[in-house]
């Protein structure tokens, strides 16, 4: 870029009414002192009364930061020293040193926006003229290189197609958040590769992500890569489980997310690819690919993607305060489980009852004669609920009592018992057993408003310390 | 003329942009060879030859032929040899 002119500068637009306005200005201020005119959309315009310069690549209305058109400016020893924006007649009048100027012009009218700033157009600008530098390795396609397919080639997906991470996608995505693009926010398994909010915004480009969700993915990132998390363990397991991603706090409403109807399912764009953009970093960056470090027997759909927002409810405490967030705090809260085992009690219209339902179905997770293996995260419907806090039932209430019916002798759990091989160790014969390790129940409300279902999602049978402990972060801007 | 696309890579960048041709096999022993015919003038000669190599040496040959070397091969032929053989060799000119 030349040094500025000195002079006049006029940045215009030839479909802006303002730049219309004042075009048979143009002969006028061109007497005198030096006029230069860059033109955004139409070379021809001011009609051969002044030098033109062809914008139409907005380099020079990007490097001159303009927001408005008409924008005049007056520049002295190559720097500028004023502007003014749309038509004042007096600014321009003092400007340009034209004491007349436009004497039959309206003395206002205001201008409009910059083609710099139309959608989807700063962000190219500012990788082609700007400063914007990314870290990551640069990729060139051939000219007839489908992006979509040049992913799949490169391993990238996970079997859906991706969207492909051009630099303005990802930069785009990086201004969803406020942090540096370098920080490193964790090391992500299984190779153990320094994951950046870079990395992460590429992943959630490809994912699907709007960059509104940045935020939720960063924390649901972070929270994979805190070691309590064992995010390792939970990718190379033969087991089923994934990482499920719960949203907590008035950033799930902010981006949309669904916690009622279907919400454990399809549709929802936020539910869909936050979870995604996770399972895709630990693919992408860490390098945990299925058949290589994840060995999973038969793994479960929810590996794709498994994150919804809990359907808060004043009468019930959200998982995030049980936590030990305030209620005004935004969470991510990451749990590694299976798929989704349905609870159908239509009759139960007392809580006592539809505990005992509900300890019955829980008593399945891993295997009924087993206990103190994987934990549980029980999605409790809005119409389960109502039984419960009608009859003032809060959730702790409920977990102290399916504490209390989860608590088994051991001696009909043990191995061989009912002619089944599977079971408890002998040395528990005789004693009383939990079937959950202490904090290993998990309650959450969600789903639509019809329906006397809920659902159990089992946890991974190595759960706790040993395994994975369910993890909870706050969610950041 | 369209802009070239550029992508930024989504991985630790612990392997080269351009991707390694698949390792050769070190040995063919216990391989079965997959023969390709791309249906060009006298690339039979050329394969019988190497059939008749592969054979003496007690390695499994299966033969293949394109209908024309003017178009890439059929899909149901693809998914055949990849199904059947490890390795292929096929002979480009005459």
């Amino acid at each position: 870029m030349t040094p500025l002119p000195d002079g006049l500068i006029l940045v215009a637009k030839r479909e802006c009414p303002t730049c219309a306005l004042v075009e048979p200005l143009l002969a006028e201020l061109a007497g005198g002192q030096p006029l230069t005119v860059y033109a955004q959309d139409d070379p021809g315009y001011g009609n051969g009364m002044a030098k033109v310069i062809d914008d139409r690549s907005l380099e020079h209305s990007y490097r001159l930061n303009i927001e408005v058109v008409p924008t005049l400016i007056r520049v002295e020893g190559g720097h500028e020293v004023e502007r003014t924006y749309g038509w004042h007649r007096d600014d321009w009048r003092r400007i340009s040193g034209h004491a007349g100027l436009g004497a039959q012009l309206p003395p206002l009218r205001p201008g409009c926006g910059s083609r710099t700033l139309d959608p989807g157009i700063a962000e190219q600008l500012a990788i082609r003229y700007g400063d914007v530098r990314f870290a990551s390795r640069a990729i060139a396609l051939g000219d007839a290189e489908d992006a979509i397919e040049a992913c799949y080639e490169r391993g990238w997906t996970d079997g859906l197609p991706v969207v492909p991470p051009t630099r303005e996608r990802v930069l785009r995505m990086l201004q969803g958040s406020t942090r540096r693009p370098d920080e490193v926010i964790g090391m992500a398994p299984p190779d153990l590769a320094p994951c950046t909010v870079e990395k992460v915004a590429i992943n959630a480009v490809m994912a699907g992500c709007k960059p509104e969700y940045m935020p939720l993915v960063l924390a649901a990132v972070e929270a994979a890569l805190v070691d309590e998390f064992g995010m390792h363990g939970v990718l190379c397991t033969t087991m089923f489980a994934g990482p499920v991603v719960i949203i907590n706090g008035p950033a799930a409403k902010a981006v949309g997310m669904n916690s009622g109807v279907n919400a454990l399912g399809q549709g929802n764009r936020a539910n869909a690819t936050i979870g995604r953009a996770l399972q895709l970093v630990i693919r992408n960056v860490g390098g945990g690919r299925p058949g290589e470090v994840d060995r999973a027997t038969l793994g479960n759909p929810g590996k794709y993607s498994f994150c919804f927002a809990e359907a808060e409810d004043s009468a019930w405490e959200p998982l995030s305060v049980e936590r030990g967030f305030a209620r005004s705090a935004s969470t991510v809260t990451l749990f590694a489980g299976e798929g989704v085992q349905g609870i159908v009690d239509q009759k139960s219209r007392t809580p006592e009852s539809l505990a005992k339902s509900f300890a019955l179905c829980l008593r399945a997770v891993d295997h009924p004669k087993l206990a103190m293996a994987g934990d549980a995260l029980l999605v409790v419907s809005p119409e389960h609920s109502r039984v419960f806090i009608e009859a003032g039932w809060s959730k702790a209430r409920l977990r102290d009592e399916l504490t209390a019916l989860l608590t088994f002798p051991a001696d009909d759990m043990l191995a061989g018992a009912g002619g089944i091989a599977e079971g408890l160790p002998a040395a528990l014969a005789g004693k009383a057993v939990p079937k959950f390790r202490p904090g290993g129940l998990l309650l959450v409300r969600a789903g639509g408003g019809a329906g006397l279902f809920s659902a159990v999602i089992a946890g991974w049978a190595a759960s706790g310390p040993t395994g994975s402990t369910p993890v909870t972060r706050e969610i950041a801007t | 003329m369209t802009q070239q696309t550029i992508l930024l890579d989504p991985t630790a960048e612990r392997a080269p942009s351009a991707r390694p041709r698949l390792a050769r096999p070190a040995t063919l022993d216990g391989l079965t060879v997959g023969l390709l015919d791309i249906s060009k003038a006298r690339g039979n000669v050329f394969l019988d030859r190497v059939d008749e190599r592969l054979a003496a040496l007690g390695i499994a040959v299966k033969r293949y032929r394109k209908p024309t070397f003017t178009r890439v091969a059929p899909t149901a032929l693809k998914q055949q040899i990849a199904g059947e053989c490890q390795v292929v060799v096929e002979g480009l000119a005459d």
